[in-house]
């Protein structure tokens, strides 16, 4: 495997940005587990709690237009992009003012102002599309790079090997980001996934393949740096495998009997937010009262857009005859 | 009356990449063995093209249905109008979820924020004797998917019309070409530009029954001519030249006039295209009807390889004439 060139250390400014990052995923994941458990949403939701360094740290490093294509499990990582959160509450809500008029719902966010262009709820498709974005971005002349987010399991998918050999050949600026949290729904990663780490794959595609702790922010800042190094030069692809772990299952309500307790409590005790927060003090920063304000800020945010989102209207009957196509299917 | 020039529709095809290449440096090919390099396609459609406007807008890829479907989605979304090519119309399953799932979804999906203005050209027809897994008329499955339209060209001047209606289109285009219909030559206009999608055409007036068609199968409807003049029947024949959406009203018009539909296409006639019609035309013209509305279409059988087994999958003109005059009592 690969090793990581030498990127400069993240800054302290760099770090309390990822960690603005991290803990606005968190509250907002928080505030979207709370409001399904109260009845007051109705969808399937794949929390991705614990999960937040790894959008966190890239995110840190894109600009407005650089482009991701994310999954079911992805709305950490649009949060990550700064998608604003009144128009994804409404969309996980169903309603017109989400960002899809509420007709995508939570797995297929779209909100190309973020850079949040494809969400999926196929497992493995992200790729593909990932490696059309790049595609576009290289030929516009751009520095523009694309990410593509997808889960242990889905590195399992044809459409996998088939988009890293591609995106090879065609030295795509595309990154493929694998949040390894252990599991594909319940099915244990050694049951299922050929090699002992994903990263390992890439060598078959002639690019660098890096794992990587994926709750480690600095780590993670690396990583993503010199994989976006790389393909802001021209250089072509880099598959990203970051370790990690989810905290609430594979869908909210699923009761996690495939694994043992030790074995969560123990990925538990590794939760990096507060860790982070503690490195972040300790190493001077910022202040606790930085951070607490950081946070109230980001809940009055969330309760905002929350109240706004589930406020907005249903969309009526007619939105099923728009957006089709192009042109308003005749009633 | 502009000039006619006599080319087939694998000219005609190259003609239509050539203009609209031409026209708009959006437009990009991509597909296996699509450059110069490679020949131009398997066959030959897209010679010329990547010597003229390179390898950056007219890429080989490898043999990966997925990706090179998934790579024409994620730039189209970008802005920009990639012709992809699936080489055989059967391969197409093997990048269904990026056709079905994704590109003719995700207009929709995003409530209209991102659009796919793709085309996806591919080849199929029986004839070939290339059996089960390379001769399938699928087109009905992709019209059962909302967000994809679906054209199906008869002869050169259609070929050229549509393929630039097609590449104009702001969603994605699923466009079929077919053996029976690639190497026979026709008259095509020399200004011939964009036919919009969606327009059928009366290929033969008539006045007693309607035959409704489209792809390698209008001929075969146009060689059933000759024995329905000789029964004494006046045959009106529809090429729809668009399956998605389809020209209800070009459709219903005529049938109100003749009072008979057959709906012909090679496709398995079970589940097929003619079922939507037939049944759109019994909903609106139930009470106008002189003879219950009928199909052919394939029987229910993969496309077979023994030759005379492969003539008996493809409706015969003679079946045609047979079946009209069935209708006629
Ligand atoms: C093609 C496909 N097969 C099956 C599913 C059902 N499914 C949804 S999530 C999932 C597990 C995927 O695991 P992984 O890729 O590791 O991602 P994670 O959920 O762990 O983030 C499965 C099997 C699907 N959505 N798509």
């Amino acid at each position: 495997m690969a090793e990581l060139s030498n990127a400069p250390a993240p800054t302290g400014e760099q770090l309390v940005d990822i960690y603005r990052r991290m803990i606005r995923i968190e509250r907002n994941d928080e505030a979207i587990r709370k409001t399904v458990r109260l009845g007051r949403l109705t969808m399937p939701y794949y929390s991705a709690r614990g999960q937040e360094v790894i959008p966190s740290a890239i995110s840190s490093l894109l600009n407005p237009d650089d482009q991701i294509c994310t999954i079911y499990r992805g709305i950490h990582d649009m949060v990550a992009k700064d998608m604003p959160l009144r128009p994804l509450w409404a969309e996980i809500a169903g309603r017109i003012d989400g960002t899809c008029k509420g007709k995508g719902g939570p797995m297929h966010l779209t909100h190309p102002p973020s850079g949040v262009m494809v969400t999926t709820g196929v497992v493995g498709s992200s790729m593909p599309i990932a490696n059309g974005l790049a595609w576009a971005a290289k030929l516009d002349g751009s520095k523009r790079v694309a990410i593509a987010y997808f889960g242990d399991g889905a590195s399992n998918i044809g459409a996998f090997h088939e988009s890293l050999n591609l995106a090879s050949v065609w030295k795509l600026p595309v990154i493929f980001v694998c949040q390894n949290n252990g599991f594909a729904e319940h099915t244990r990663y050694e049951n299922a996934t050929s090699v002992d780490q994903i990263s390992k794959r890439a060598a078959g595609y002639g690019m660098p393949g890096y794992t990587v702790d994926g709750n480690d922010p600095e780590a993670m800042f690396a990583a993503a740096h010199s994989a976006i190094a790389r393909a802001r030069n021209g250089e072509g692809p880099t598959l990203l495998e970051c370790k990690t772990f989810r905290f609430h299952g594979h869908v909210l309500g699923d009761d996690d009997f495939y694994m043992t307790k030790e074995e969560k409590e123990a990925a538990m005790a590794k939760d990096p937010l507060p860790a982070f927060r503690a490195k972040l003090i300790a190493d001077g920063h910022a202040t606790e009262a930085q951070l607490d304000r950081l946070q109230s800020d980001i809940e009055a945010e969330i309760a905002d857009a929350q109240e706004f989102g589930l406020n907005s209207p249903f969309p009526s009957a007619d939105e099923l005859r728009r957006d089709v196509f192009a042109e308003e299917i005749p009633a | 009356m502009s000039e006619m020039v006599k080319m087939n529709a694998i000219q005609a095809i190259n003609a239509a990449m050539f203009e609209a290449m031409e026209a708009d440096p959006k437009v990009l090919v991509l597909g296996e063995d699509i450059a110069d390099r490679e020949g131009g396609g398997v066959t030959g459609t897209m010679r010329g093209l990547s010597s003229k406007f390179g390898t950056d807008r007219v890429c080989t890829t490898p043999i990966s249905e997925q990706a090179i479907i998934g790579a024409a989605i994620g730039a189209a979304i970008n802005g920009y109008k990639p012709v992809a090519e699936i080489m055989l119309m059967n391969f197409t399953t093997v990048a269904m979820d990026m056709i079905f799932n994704h590109a003719a979804k995700l207009r929709f999906m995003s409530g209209g924020q991102t659009s796919v203005p793709m085309v996806i050209r591919t080849l199929t027809g029986a004839g070939w004797q290339t059996a089960g897994q390379h001769a399938d008329h699928l087109e009905g499955w992709f019209a059962h998917a909302a967000g994809i339209k679906v054209v199906c060209p008869s002869n050169p001047a259609d070929y050229k019309g549509l393929l630039l209606g097609a590449i104009a289109d702001p969603d994605p285009v699923l466009f079929v070409e077919t053996g029976g219909t690639l190497f026979i030559p026709g008259d095509v206009p020399a200004d011939q530009g964009a036919i919009p999608l969606g327009k059928a055409k009366v290929v033969q007036e008539g006045s007693d029954v309607t035959i409704i068609s489209y792809s390698t199968m209008v001929m075969r409807c146009q060689m059933a001519l000759a024995g329905l003049a000789e029964a004494g029947i006046s045959a009106e024949i529809i090429d729809l030249r668009t399956i998605s959406p389809w020209d209800r009203e070009a459709v219903l018009a005529s049938v109100a006039k003749t009072g008979r539909a057959l709906i012909v296409h090679e496709a398995i006639r079970n589940f097929g295209p003619g079922a939507e019609i037939a049944a759109t035309i019994n909903e609106e013209l139930f009470g106008q009807l002189k003879a219950p509305v009928r199909r052919l279409g394939g029987p229910y059988s993969p496309v077979p390889f023994s030759k005379p087994l492969e003539d008996a999958f493809v409706t015969s003109p003679e079946a045609i004439v047979e079946t009209v005059k069935g209708m006629m009592g």
